[in-house]
């Protein structure tokens, strides 16, 4: 490949001759238009010489062709048929070429980018809405006609989501367990009431860390994939497919991961609970020398421990509901596109991790007043 | 064929030779011993049944699948000993068309046709722009569709602008994967117009696997079959009419055959 250049020379009788040297192409011409452009103003070719031509292409035409107003003088690309053929092609569709559209000035995209912002969160709402009644529906006719559940998807997803969890909730409590139980250990022993830590961890997992820890990971690990997987399919035109056999998605897409959510979460919380009291016992262990059967025996004389556990499990089922069913709206909310795709997965997973905290922190103020 | 390309044919060096090609899926071997020539400045049409293996062809050529035997040339290298160097410069000689078009779908119709240009080129934004713009309206697409999505394209546009993506670098050789399939009659018929004419506008050497009869009458130099695991034939299609090939036969003398032969006979 020789670098693409040019000559421009004064014949006489005020003759301007322009002779293109070495390949004009597209990957060889760097910044050759520019500078012919340049070199050409105010002159108009007259003659061209590709003698010294190599290869020529599209780009190399639109160089010569935009370097001057007026028609290019054509008679000397005799040699070279495919020259003249691309040169004549890009003169044709030279006139297409326009200017960009102007960029609205910054004041303007920053009230359309609010506007929008404002728009969407509006219309978002609105589609959680209308969600939620089309799942109340899809739910009641659920139970009315027992038989119309679709028991093998509920029990592959009860599978997936579920009991596939259960290493990584386990460790993660494990060590949430531990973690409470060196900073209980620690500050308690100053004051002389180290022995409490038990009933610290007992109520710091029950009540919130099992169900919490459970949730967030479900957020992360089946919102993301039920927003994913429905998304595809609707990508795909598969959920189009079954709507125009008469199957509803709901039933057949929808209500099966939430069920399935809706059982494994409570036994996945348990779960979490006893890999979390694990967590604790053995930090008790090593650090006060508190073997497991003063542990335990400390935590069921306490006596208040029954109902923080069910402090923590009634929240359970809400928490999968909750992340079931934004997980399969956004995923019924993908678009044509993979980049809808991928916005909607990270949406699932945000707004579920959200509705988590918050719906915790009104379940907290809830169980202040009945005491729970 | 016009007098140019058939003296180019001997002057240039064959830009794509498979010789003794194997390919196996486990137990199931696709192609067995497969020796193709594709000669430069001709269009090579690429038919055969569902599951004889064209886009796998495809793909050994294309280096995304790696051949369990057997060599390709590409411009006379072999694909398999050669460099990063040698690999870069061959694929920017060449362009694709993807069966549904493989349009990059975060981008605009306008930074799609420029981004190989925008990757290979080192032209300035503003020449890439106009170039990229003119080969949108080359394929015959108005300045409308500039800046639209991908996701906002009739399938006939979205193979439109991946053929002029497949341009954007003026490779010498276009690969066409079912470059017409799904596309209304109409629609077919001016692709076929508009590939046959860019490829004699741009010099182009074209392989182009399709299942449309019209587009093989219309617009190949010759027509390779791939049935028995290899190419069995390659040859004009006015030849492969007289094979006696019997999967040749029924594909070229079945009614959609001759329906096409008689309509290339009228035009």
């Amino acid at each position: 490949m020789t670098p693409a250049t040019f000559r421009i020379e004064a014949r006489p009788e005020g003759r301007t001759s322009l002779a293109l040297i070495g390949d004009w192409t597209s990957r060889s011409l760097g910044k050759v238009p520019l500078n012919l452009a340049a070199g050409l103003r105010g002159r108009s070719i007259d003659e061209l010489d590709i003698t010294d031509l190599g290869r020529f292409d599209t780009a190399g035409a639109l160089a010569m062709v935009q370097a001057q107003d007026h028609a290019l003088p054509l008679a000397g690309l005799a040699g070279r048929p495919e020259v003249e053929r691309i040169v004549r092609l890009v003169q044709d569709l030279e006139r297409e070429v326009g200017e960009p559209p102007r960029k609205a000035d910054f004041i303007t995209r920053f009230f359309a980018r609010v506007g929008r912002g404002v728009y969407d969160f509006a219309a978002e709402g609105w589609a959680a809405f209308a969600f939620l009644g089309e799942l109340l529906v899809a739910v009641v006719r659920s139970l009315a006609s027992p038989g119309r559940i679709r028991w093998p998807a509920w029990v592959s997803q009860a599978d997936h989501a579920g009991l596939d969890a259960i290493p990584i909730v386990v460790i993660t409590t494990f060590f949430i367990g531990a973690v409470v139980a060196f900073i209980g250990v620690d500050l308690l022993t100053d004051f002389g009431a180290g022995i409490f830590a038990v009933q610290l961890i007992g109520v710091a997992v029950f009540r919130e860390f099992a169900v919490v820890i459970t949730a967030v990971l479900l957020a992360g690990r089946s919102a993301s994939s039920f927003a994913a997987e429905i998304g595809s399919m609707k990508m795909n035109q598969e959920v189009d497919a079954m709507r125009v056999m008469g199957v509803d998605p709901f039933q057949a897409l929808v209500i099966p991961r939430l069920a399935a959510l809706v059982v494994m979460m409570p036994l996945l919380t348990f779960m979490a609970m006893l890999a979390g009291l694990l967590g604790g016992i053995v930090v008790t262990w090593t650090q006060m020398g508190l073997g497991p059967a003063f542990f335990l025996q400390r935590l069921v004389l306490d006596g208040t421990m029954p109902q923080h556990m069910l402090a923590g499990m009634v929240k359970a089922p809400v928490f999968a509901l909750v992340i079931a069913a934004i997980g399969c709206r956004q995923g019924m909310a993908v678009g044509g596109d993979v980049e809808s795709l991928g916005k909607r997965v990270t949406a699932a997973v945000v707004q579920a991790i959200f509705a988590i905290i918050a719906l915790d922190a009104v379940f907290a103020l809830l169980f202040m007043r009945i005491g729970l | 064929m016009s007098d140019g390309s058939a003296r180019d044919q001997t002057r240039r060096p064959s830009p794509i030779e498979v010789r003794g090609l194997v390919n196996s899926f486990g137990e199931r071997t696709i192609h067995d011993d497969l020796d193709l020539t594709v000669r430069a400045g001709e269009v090579l049409g690429i038919v055969g049944g569902s599951g004889t293996g064209k886009t796998v062809l495809l793909n050994s050529i294309l280096g995304l699948r790696e051949p369990t035997e057997g060599t390709v040339k590409l411009f006379g290298e072999d694909a398999a000993s050669m460099t990063r160097e040698q690999r870069d410069d061959i694929e920017k000689r060449w362009g694709v068309l993807f069966q549904n078009g493989a349009l990059f779908s975060s981008l605009t119709v306008l930074e799609n046709v420029a981004s190989p240009l925008v990757e290979h080129s080192g032209l300035s934004a503003t020449t890439i722009r106009e170039l990229a713009e003119i080969k949108i309206a080359m394929v015959g697409l108005g300045p409308e569709s500039h800046y639209l999505k991908p996701a906002e394209l009739s399938g006939g546009m979205r193979k439109r602008v991946g053929l002029a993506r497949a341009l954007a670098l003026d490779p010498e050789l276009l690969f066409l994967d079912e470059p017409t399939a799904g596309l209304d009659p109409i629609g077919a018929a001016a692709f076929d117009d508009l590939i046959l004419q860019l490829q004699r506008d741009l010099d182009l050497t074209v392989f182009m696997i399709t299942h449309d009869l019209d587009s093989l009458y219309a617009i190949c130099d010759r027509i390779a079959v791939l049935a028995d695991k290899k190419v069995v034939t390659v040859a004009p299609p006015e030849e492969l009419e007289r094979s006696e090939h019997p999967w040749i036969r029924e594909y070229f003398l079945g009614p959609r055959g001759r329906a096409a032969q008689a309509a290339e006979g009228n035009g």
